[in-house]
């Protein structure tokens, strides 16, 4: 490989697609074929109504053996979608799959200019050329298999999380369930009621949580961060942070000696916390010690401390005692690695801080609520017992105001651009709910569009109609407050009736927008994963893709790419599962072998390169007497930021070599019609 | 003054995971753009050595673009940066040979900005049309 490659006279065929009308509704394709039988190296051009058809496959194949082809060149779809299918075919045909090029006349030709069929015809017989010029130069690569880590990493444990890592530890593989709050079960355990079968969340969470908790196929951290990754698919090597917890398990108990010590969560310890926090897990609404748990049915089951609101009074190590031991407030953070070979991340969502949208006047005016605090104030196990109340007064409110689309399907750049999806069907929910636990009460929903998609969810919201929930479709304007009363005066216009509404209600409750929850800019970062304008993570394919991204070993479910309900979420997480465990069963990958290679007689050892590389993948060796640069291919990714520094041209970058470029640089400059 | 009919021939060098992307779902989203750019896909702007820009202005290219992935979102880490630092010292270069530097241009288009890939087009179509065919296009003969 070192030294200048040799070829023998390359024989390449070009294939057209049609692609129905997609390209030729505005590429003349014969126009494009005989201009491609013009090219140096052609020895054959047609053309197919869709190449990437079994019968288009097989044409790639035949002329592969009837014309001895050495390199294949099809003008269609982007690469990004179908290259493996065309590479496939040339395997089929019996040449090595990287001596094929694709030619990109649709999403950069045939769709972007439409309206200009001789410019874009112009435009693919250049695409064309500028392929036949890599194809002709292109050589045989073969990928290179590496060896999978038998174990998998889901980093969130929401119930996206929890179910890939149910499903995953189930298939028999050994799976790390990495969570940065003390406790599993995500935003669905704040929920009172899922909707459209109003089971209770906890009733159906809570086994979930237990299972994942005794699965032994499953090591789970909670109070953990992903501090750095390194490595690629089937050797992830992740470093985490466990956050100190103060309070030790009683398997960690045992570990340090202290034979049946350990918090056993009996709550001796938060009893006589002297200090006062807002708890989170109630936003806010009601209290806990600084050393706590969210909410009785927490799991693990194991207390934590606040080291920000802790006074180190001892209290605490008192009352936990002797025997058990269990409190250390010396806790420090603690870092671990773990290598795995494929990751999910199911980073879940936070809600859209709605006091942006001041006209609401959430946080200014106490009886505006947000959705999630509703839930939690309407369910059983909340600050409230269950009971719905008023926060200026604790009396039971009559008549309740739902702003649906409250920071979502907002383009005033205040709000979020997208529809978040589930607003709809909770608001409904909760409408269901007053009228069941409030006799009288009359629930008022603003609304754009109701949108209940999913299978019994139109059914639902005829339902809530006929319960007598009243459905105002408008935006809501502003609200005001009655400075005496505390009531909210609701101003929107009704846009069936035609008229502007100002009607004073009890309570008012914004089905507020879904982000990106706050760590996940960070920890997609680490991943390597894209994100979309809305810092949603993005998915490889949006249709034929969706559960993986462009990061090969990484893959996604639920909220963190993008606004879905619980049972999408679910579905999602088993989808990321399955494809996670491929690579997994499987026990190896093959990678791209788009590695850098040293041509030593060219190299002088100057080391520019080593300094370059983020994978620390080159080295300078001793070779002969001389010192040349040397690349492990198992750490190199293929980017080529080597190559395209080397002062002495040293290194060929497979499939992306400088003659390669160099070759469709000038096919297009210099080449064709001038 | 070139003649009316005169195009500007430009070519772009992307990376595959964003800008290349990007131009993928502009593409998908049928938002239309002048046609005067080809595309040579590289797997990262890191890869772009120099000389495949003075070989391509030598060859009579009107104007390059580079464009990759945003800072912090390189698919290998940081390509990207060392890319945009050649793209300032070929800037240099090429106002002491007598080229104007808008010819070169680099941007950061993300896989999920189809719409601002348009934006880029038209401008950068726009900026090479307005400052003519290349001084060098003679060379290239």
């Amino acid at each position: 490989m070192a030294e200048v490659k040799k070829y023998e006279e390359p024989r390449i065929g070009v294939f057209v697609c049609h692609c129905g009308t997609n390209i030729a509704g505005s590429i003349n394709i014969k126009a494009v074929q005989e201009y491609a039988k013009t090219l140096p190296n052609v020895i054959i051009a047609d053309d197919y109504q869709y190449m990437c058809s079994t019968p288009g496959q097989n044409k790639i194949a035949e002329a592969i053996k009837e014309q001895k082809l050495t390199g294949i060149v099809v003008a269609a779809c982007s690469p990004r979608l179908h290259e493996p299918t065309f590479r496939n075919a040339t395997k089929e045909g019996g040449l090595n799959p990287f001596r094929f090029e694709m030619a990109n006349i649709r999403e950069q030709n045939s769709w972007v200019h439409m309206h200009q069929p001789e410019e874009a015809t112009a435009k693919a017989k250049d695409a064309v050329r500028i392929a036949v010029a890599k194809a002709s130069l292109l050589e045989d690569l073969i990928p290179k298999s590496v060896p999978v880590e038998k174990t998998a990493m889901v980093v969130g444990a929401g119930v996206g999380g929890m179910q890939a890592a149910l499903d995953l530890a189930s298939a028999g593989i050994k799976t790390y369930l990495v969570e940065k709050e003390p406790t599993i079960g995500g935003k669905m355990s704040q929920l009172d009621k899922t909707f459209p079968t109003l089971d209770c969340s906890q009733c159906i969470l809570t086994p979930k949580m237990v299972d994942v908790y005794r699965h032994e196929g499953i090591e789970l951290l909670t109070y953990t961060e992903v501090e750095a990754v390194e490595g690629y698919i089937g050797n992830f090597d992740v470093t985490l942070r466990k956050k100190a917890r103060g309070v030790l398990t009683p398997d960690e108990a045992t570990a340090r000696g202290i034979i049946g010590g350990g918090c056993t969560g009996c709550g001796d310890c938060t009893d006589v916390c002297p200090v006062i926090k807002p708890n989170p897990f109630e936003l806010g609404m009601a209290p806990r010690k600084a050393i706590y748990i969210y909410h009785p049915q927490v799991s693990p089951l194991i207390y934590t401390v606040d080291f920000d609101a802790c006074v180190k009074c001892g209290l605490c190590v008192e009352a936990c005692g002797e025997e058990r031991k269990a409190i250390d407030l010396d806790a420090k953070d603690e870092l671990m690695n773990v290598k795995v070979g494929t990751v999910v991340l199911a980073l879940g969502y936070d809600i859209f801080p709605i006091e942006k949208k001041f006209e609401w006047g959430y946080k200014h005016y106490d009886n505006v609520i947000t959705s999630l605090e509703f839930e939690r104030l309407i369910c059983a196990s909340g600050p409230t017992g269950g009971h719905l109340i008023r926060p200026s007064d604790g009396e039971t409110p009559k008549r309740i105001a739902f702003v649906l689309c409250a920071g979502s399907r907002d383009n005033t750049g205040v709000g979020k651009p997208y529809c978040s999806r589930f607003c709809c069907m909770y608001s409904l929910k909760h409408a269901h709910q007053i009228i069941e636990k409030i006799p009288g009460a009359i629930p008022y929903i603003f609304y754009m569009d109701i949108r209940s998609f999913g299978k019994m969810y139109e059914e639902f919201y005829y339902r809530i109609q006929d319960e007598g929930a009243k459905f105002i479709r408008g935006r809501v304007a502003n609200i005001l407050e009655d400075p005496v009363t505390k009531n909210l005066h609701v101003n929107a216009e009704d846009t069936l009736l035609g008229r502007p509404i100002d009607m004073e209600v009890d309570l008012v409750v914004l089905a507020a927008a879904v982000q990106p929850s706050a760590d996940t800019e960070k920890t997609r970062r680490l991943f390597g994963v894209s994100c979309s304008q809305d810092g949603w993570l993005l998915e490889a394919h949006p249709k034929l893709n969706p559960c993986g991204t462009t990061t090969a070993g990484v893959y996604l479910a639920g909220v963190c790419q993008g606004p879905k309900d619980i049972p999408d979420t679910v579905a999602q997480a088993e989808g990321a599962a399955s494809a996670a465990s491929i690579p997994i069963h499987r026990g190896e990958v093959e990678l791209e072998p788009y590695f850098a290679v040293c041509m030593e007689d060219k190299c002088a050892g100057c080391g520019l390169c080593v300094n370059l590389c983020p994978y620390q993948a080159l080295s300078l060796i001793e070779k002969d007497g001389r010192t040349v640069m040397h690349v492990t291919e198992a750490k190199c990714k293929g980017c080529g930021t080597c190559g395209g520094f080397c002062p002495g041209g040293a290194i060929w970058m497979q499939h992306f070599a400088t003659p390669q470029i160099v070759a469709q640089i000038d096919a297009f400059l210099l080449g064709g019609e001038q | 003054m070139a003649d009316e009919n005169w195009k500007p021939k430009i070519i772009a060098i992307i990376c595959n995971w964003c800008s290349y992307a990007g131009a993928d779902l502009a593409g998908g989203a049928r938002i239309q753009y002048p046609p005067d750019i080809r595309a040579v896909r590289v797997m990262c702007t890191g890869r772009v050595d120099p000389l495949f820009i003075l070989k391509a202005f030598q060859d009579g290219a009107d104007g390059v673009l580079v464009s990759g992935c945003h800072f912090g979102d390189c698919h290998y880490l940081e390509g990207n940066y060392k890319a945009a630092k050649r793209m300032f010292l070929l800037k240099s270069v090429l106002k002491n040979i007598g080229l104007d530097d808008k010819r070169l241009r680099m941007t950061f288009v993300s896989a999920s900005e189809g719409a601002k890939w348009g934006h880029v087009m038209e401008d950068v179509v726009r900026t090479i049309t307005e400052l003519g065919p290349s001084p060098l296009k003679e060379l290239a003969r």
